[in-house]
């Protein structure tokens, strides 16, 4: 790329050099950019950038803003851009699913983001602009006290712990069920293997909110659990799980179990089984083997496993809403709550703002060293 | 040609533990049978293998070598029979409790241990402290010339290292028998006539009893102090690497161990320390040194070496082992060249000279010959 690609449209792009250098490995892994064609993915950053503001743009209030003129701009960049990569046969290839990204995942978040730095008014919509324009002036007014007040309140900061307590001991209850599963689909017969794997899948196939719905049929003192055992006669009174943290926890590790078994059957399907014979050759007896070469092996499953089932805990409203006790304050209906009922969309949009720095930041991390320590092998 | 079987003292193969009858096998293996449903992979085996041998398992492909190698690591256990490694009857006891290590085919090194967590792992399970591990994993390294890459991941190594490692591994816990599938299958050839020098030199040197599965025969020849054939789920013979050349049992060993000329025939003459085969197909009568199992008339093959058959346009002087025929082809390679000759009978025989002296006058292609060879040279073969 020449330094006339930097002026222009993709001008922001010059001042996020650095920034580009250490979304490197990150973009290396997603296939952006590839060795020294660090130059496409600056321009895939100027392109992003444009296309986020022009998102903003087509996502905000629409006409009221002074801001227009800015998103207008941007939106120019953006389908200079555009013109450019779709030139490209190769760019054009990693633009696809880049756009799809920047569509669903980037400009709502960015939305998002807008929100959570405007003030809470009564108005419609209920927030103040970002731009403004105002006697040849340009002001950007970014509200930080949203955040400042998260910090502050001793109940975001509960909703935040419950909420990670609840989702990590659910993620660990998970893979203690889903472990012995993967590990006999893998070891199965062929035949049975897809059986299995579809056994587990099936129950995606029904409404997710009508699945948690049933396990109030079977767990509450009606249900169908205290009925059986009652007619057994082992106790006399209802056991008490529904709204209960307990009941939290298996709606939680019901509903997500086959997003744990799904990676660690991958990796555990993939191990091969005369490693576990040279182990036992060498004197290790099952559980030896197990722990020193089955379990070290499917790490990256259970990771993967741990990832996928933690982090939409984290954020579950429907679960706790409908089987938990009804002071469980988990993020996700403090959210819901600040939207809805408290209309306070900017604090709301704070919350979930932090929440997911919170927890894409260890991510990021974590995939960076995983990417170092397989770029070593 | 083996490098093994060759003694270190002088008559120290005339002491070879198998020609001894009061010598007690180290390894028993006594009709052992495994069947996999209706399969039978292994039939019917029994073998005595003796303390600090080398001994090899050759056969192709479903020939059960591999099977009867997994019995005695324990991984399988046989159907009917027993197997005995010093004198201790191994049924039903896992591979865990054996003294006996592997070495795999495809190596099968723990990909997230270094080379050293690796050859370390048997004596870490077996409860070796630390300071001696050490000691002994760095012994091992170095007797496979791997000093430097102890800290290295298996997946940083080459194929070659990585089957010392596997090497090193197998004999951390100085096991009494060391089993070797294919050890040198997944190396390239001249790698591989480096390593098996290597590892007859380590065997030598450890007094470890070796048993190596191969299909390769040179492999064997070169290895073994004695070679076991195995076909369909047999053994159709045990022996030193020459026994089984010189002296094939069957057709299958004959065909199998190096290239032969195949005749077929009946018995005419059955003589005490002679006998006579008439062969159409040879078109001549072939005369074997010793006396033949059946009666006269029965059908026999006559398997003799190309080597071993000498070429001439005058009729020898014998009138008994001598063929006639036509040079249908030639090929020079250099050390050797490969004649094949069309007899009467429509049978080709394969020769091979070595091109020692420079003939001012070469036997050529289209000119007629007469073959010969010596009678100890031919070998009788009923089955």
């Amino acid at each position: 790329m020449s330094a006339g690609d930097l002026t222009g449209p993709g001008a922001g792009a010059a001042a996020l050099d650095p920034w580009v250098q250490r979304l490197a490995p990150t973009l290396h892994r997603l296939g952006v950019s590839k060795g020294a064609e660090t130059r496409g993915g600056i321009s895939l950053i100027g392109l992003s950038l444009a296309w986020l503001v022009f998102a903003v743009m087509l996502f905000s209030n629409k006409g009221v803003g002074f801001g227009t003129i800015i998103y207008a701009l941007f939106g120019l960049g953006l389908a200079l851009w555009m013109l450019r990569v779709l030139t490209d046969g190769r760019r054009f290839v990693i633009a696809l699913p880049m756009i799809w990204l920047l569509l669903f995942f980037l400009a709502p978040f960015l939305v998002v983001f807008k929100v959570s730095v405007a003030e809470q008014l009564i108005a419609q919509p209920p927030y103040s602009p970002l731009f403004t324009w105002a006697e040849g002036k340009l002001q950007i007014t970014a509200h930080l006290e949203n955040y400042q007040f998260l910090l502050e309140d001793r109940f975001y900061i509960d909703a935040y712990w419950t909420s990670i307590k609840i989702a990590a001991i659910s993620t660990f209850l998970c893979l203690l069920v889903a472990y012995p599963m993967a590990y006999a689909i893998a070891r199965s017969s062929p035949a049975w293997r897809n059986t299995l794997l579809m056994l587990v899948i099936l129950p995606f196939w029904t409404s997710f909110l009508l699945r948690v719905y049933a396990w109030i049929g079977i767990l509450s003192n009606n249900g169908v659990i205290n009925n059986f055992l009652m007619w057994l006669g082992v106790i006399d009174q209802p056991i008490v799980m529904m709204q209960t943290n307990f009941a939290v926890y298996v709606g939680i590790v019901y509903s997500y179990l086959p997003l744990m078994i799904l990676p660690l059957y991958t990796t555990l399907e993939k191990l091969d089984g005369t490693l576990l014979e040279a182990s036992a050759d060498l004197g290790a007896g099952p559980i030896r083997s197990f722990l020193s070469i089955t379990l070290p092996l499917s790490l990256p499953g259970i990771l993967a496993g741990c990832l996928l089932v933690f982090i939409p805990a984290v954020g579950e409203y429907v679960i706790p809403a409908l089987l938990g006790p009804s002071d469980t304050l988990m993020i996700g209906r403090v959210l819901w709550d600040e939207f809805f009922t408290g209309r306070a969309w900017p604090i709301a949009s704070a919350v979930a703002i932090a929440m997911l720095l919170f927890l894409v930041a260890p991510i990021m991390l974590f995939r960076n060293a995983q990417g170092q320590t397989e770029e070593g092998r | 040609m083996s490098l093994a079987q060759k003694p270190k003292v002088p008559g120290a193969a005339a002491r070879a533990p198998w020609t001894d009858p009061d010598a007690k096998p180290f390894i028993r293996i006594r009709n052992v049978t495994k069947k996999f449903g209706d399969f039978v992979a292994v039939n019917d085996v029994s073998l005595d293998i003796y303390r600090s041998e080398l001994f090899c398992l050759l056969g192709g492909s479903g020939s059960g070598k591999s099977t009867l190698l997994r019995m005695l690591a324990g991984f399988e256990q046989p159907t009917s029979g027993a197997i005995e490694i010093e004198g201790q009857d191994m049924a039903g006891a896992p591979p865990y409790d054996r003294p006996v290590n592997m070495m795999f085919q495809s190596y099968a090194l723990f990909p997230h241990m270094t080379v050293a967590e690796n050859v370390a792992y048997g004596l870490k399970q077996d409860g070796v402290a630390r300071a001696e591990r050490d000691e002994r994993v760095a012994e091992m390294l170095r007797m496979v010339k791997l000093e430097p890459y102890g800290k290295r991941k298996p997946h940083q190594l080459s194929g070659g290292q990585r089957q010392r490692v596997a090497l090193a591994r197998a004999l951390a816990k100085r096991p009494k028998l060391l089993l070797l599938d294919e050890p040198l299958g997944a190396l390239d050839k001249k790698l591989r006539e480096e390593t098996q020098f290597e590892l007859v030199g380590i065997q030598e040197k450890l007094g470890t009893t070796f048993m190596v599965v191969t299909h390769d025969q040179e492999e064997a020849m070169t290895l073994a102090t004695r070679i076991g054939v195995m076909n369909q789920g047999q053994i159709t013979q045990v022996g030193e690497p020459r026994e089984i050349y010189e002296y094939p049992r069957s057709r299958f060993v004959a065909n199998f161990i190096g290239d032969v000329n195949m005749f077929e025939g009946r018995i005419l003459v059955d003589g005490v320390d002679h006998a006579v085969i008439a062969s159409e197909e040879a078109g001549a009568q072939i005369r074997i040194g010793y006396a033949v199992p059946g009666r006269e008339g029965d059908p026999i093959a006559v398997a003799v070496r190309p080597e071993k058959i000498t070429m001439g346009r005058q009729p020898p002087a014998e009138a008994e082992n001598v063929l006639s025929g036509v040079v249908e082809d030639i090929s020079y390679l250099g050390g050797v060249s490969h004649y094949r000759i069309k007899l009467a009978s429509g049978k080709r025989v394969r020769i091979t000279q070595t091109n020692r002296d420079r003939h001012e006058d070469p036997i050529t292609w289209e000119e007629s010959v007469f073959l010969s060879w010596e009678t100890p040279s031919g070998v009788a073969l009923s089955s």
